[in-house]
């Protein structure tokens, strides 16, 4: 009998410390299995931010780097850029990547890095206890807008994807969710075309994740999958943004 | 060997590409630039990376990048510029990743002005950024030394895996020299950690967060052995007629040229003068203060910081002067010998 379908390799087989319901383990396997699939697991570096993905390292087993909090761009350029056959990817939350990190983000895109991102947008910092992220929906309740986020006195969700989308170094942009199998299915083809980008030298590649935070959206995680679907994707529609 | 004339800026760049160093991000800041444009002229003609980064942080992150790959890596830039890099150097040190950085000092706090300044010492060696954790630094005080000091400062970086400081001041940096293109001798390590993909080995990670009860002691007890191995052996400083020195002059970098001349002067009026000049800030060369019947007085361009370090060496059995100028003052030729004259008569 063929087996068709087992543990990534590289994926480490121990359980993780997200919550029940987190979209990182799916993710982090998502990835693995892209990895494995293009034959890619020694070659591949990857930056592991700082946020609940932060020992992205203890669940892949191939090279990573640890990023001070949002710098995974600027450490992934250095290492690009002196091990150019190396195929590198950075794996970063909506704080890291769209806060604290932005200005890494937007040069890194308009230097046409020739890098992988993939961007786990949750609404949420989540290992911090739930404070508002860049990309926090207007209204959402997190610890640190307990009464809803209010556009007067702090903004609206930060598109980052259609911003980077506007520079010519940025060759490809898709926002994808893990709200569904058939979305799941969607994202894994969106991941493997980020990683083919890089081997082909296409230049910088972006997925952008909507991903569930049961825990910090004060839902269960079904309901989480269906506020995704029904509230999430419609701030931050699904598709080829470039 | 013919020599060539070059400022101190170009000569630390060029003593870094000749000590093999492939990977450089910087980010303009005055007045430091011209090692900017040097690694933009000549690190890609010499197969090497030049990045002008978006920010000083970006820099320092891009070298860690670059560094935790394997390559020998530098970013340099001017005390304002230093303070912001302060976070990846945290990183770096606790990620054991060598790597060098350069600090053109300029007067300060805040933005300050473009002066000569050496009021980034404590900030050098004390750390800088949060933890606990050395720099080695090294402190240049002519064109040649700023070549000859980036060499080692990578072989430093290499062999204990830490970051090394080369702490020159706006003086040295554009004072232009008569300089020996020596050949370098760098010795680069086998950097089995590095990451280059794991085929044929286990997966490398580079990091420096350690969660598990008692891991970040261990790692925090392993760097402290290493900083005691350096402070034992890498003190390195020159001195200058202590046989019978009565007054012992402290100085480093640019100050110490002036210092120098001073104890010139004084010798031949007959003053038994003498000069310490500390090579090595971190360590401090704690080894060349040995002499507590002396009288010493130490030079700075700051109001005493390494003044603490002269103290602390030692250990209050010496009566210890201080004459220091900051925000673009420089103690003069005269004023030190003036000061001396004093402690020299009383």
């Amino acid at each position: 009998m063929d087996r068709i379908y087992s543990h990534p390799q590289s994926l480490r087989d121990v359980p993780t410390h997200y919550c029940p319901g987190c979209g990182h383990g799916l993710a982090h396997r998502l990835i693995a299995e892209a990895v494995d699939e293009l034959s890619l697991r020694e070659q591949v570096i990857a930056v592991a931010p700082v946020g609940c993905a932060v020992i992205a390292y203890d669940y892949w087993d191939f090279d990573c780097s640890e990023a001070a909090h949002g710098r995974a761009l600027a450490v992934a350029t250095g290492i690009k850029r002196v091990r150019p056959q190396n195929i590198v990817f950075t794996y970063q939350g909506d704080g890291d990547l769209a806060a604290i990190g932005t200005n890494e983000t937007i040069h890194a895109a308009n230097r046409g890095e020739n890098l992988t991102v993939f961007f786990i947008n949750n609404a949420v910092y989540g290992m911090t206890g739930g404070q508002m992220a860049p990309t926090t929906l207007l209204n959402q309740k997190t610890s640190t807008t307990p009464e809803g986020r209010n556009a007067q006195f702090q903004g609206y969700p930060l598109k980052i994807s259609e911003m980077l989308a506007l520079l010519p170094g940025v060759k490809y942009i898709e926002r994808v969710s893990l709200g569904s199998a058939q979305d799941i299915t969607k994202t894994k083809k969106a991941i493997k075309k980020a990683f083919t980008n890089q081997i082909e030298g296409v230049g910088f590649s972006l997925v952008e994740m909507l991903s569930p935070c049961p825990t910090y959206w004060g839902l269960s995680p079904c309901e989480s999958l269906d506020w995704i679907k029904n509230i999430m994707a419609k701030e931050f529609p699904l598709g080829v943004i470039k | 060997m013919p020599k060539i004339l070059m400022s101190g800026n170009d000569a630390i760049a060029e003593g870094a590409l000749r000590a093999g160093c492939s990977f450089y991000a910087g980010y303009p800041i005055t007045p430091q630039n011209e090692l900017t444009a040097y690694m933009a002229n000549n690190m890609q003609k010499r197969g090497g990376v030049f990045i002008q980064a978006e920010a000083e942080v970006a820099a320092i992150n891009m070298v860690f990048g670059a560094s935790a790959a394997g390559a020998r890596s530098m970013t340099s830039s001017s005390s304002p510029g230093i303070s912001l890099k302060q976070e990846g150097i945290s990183y770096i040190a606790g990620a054991e990743l060598p790597a060098v950085i350069v600090n053109i000092m300029r007067g300060g706090p805040g933005l300050g002005n473009i002066a000569p300044s050496q009021s980034d010492y404590f900030q050098a060696t004390r750390s800088g950024g949060h933890g606990d954790y050395h720099c080695i630094v090294l402190a240049p005080a002519s064109v040649q030394e700023g070549y000859d000091l980036t060499c080692l400062a990578f072989n430093l970086a290499d062999k204990y895996r830490a970051p090394a400081i080369i702490l020159g001041d706006g003086m040295l940096g554009q004072m232009m020299e008569p300089l020996e293109l020596k050949n370098q001798s760098p010795k680069p390590k086998a950097k089995p950690w590095a990451l280059t993909g794991c085929a044929g080995r286990k997966a490398n990670v580079v990091k420096s967060f350690y969660l598990k009860e008692g891991d970040l002691e261990k790692l925090n007890l392993k760097l402290q052995k290493k900083y005691k191995e350096i402070t034992a052996k890498e003190q390195r400083w020159e001195e200058l007629f202590l046989d019978d020195a009565r007054v012992v002059l402290v100085a480093y970098g640019s100050m110490a040229r002036i210092a120098r001349a001073a104890v010139k002067t004084l010798r031949g009026k007959g003053r038994r003068v003498g000069l310490v000049r500390p090579i090595s800030l971190w360590p401090f060369p704690k080894k060349a203060f040995t002499r507590p019947k002396n009288k010493y007085l130490v030079v700075e361009m700051s109001y005493g910081q390494m003044l603490e370090d002269v103290q602390l060496a030692l250990c209050g059995k010496a009566k210890v002067e201080f004459l220091g100028r900051s925000g673009g003052g420089v103690p003069s030729e005269e004023e030190i010998i003036l000061k001396i004259n004093k402690i020299y008569n009383g």
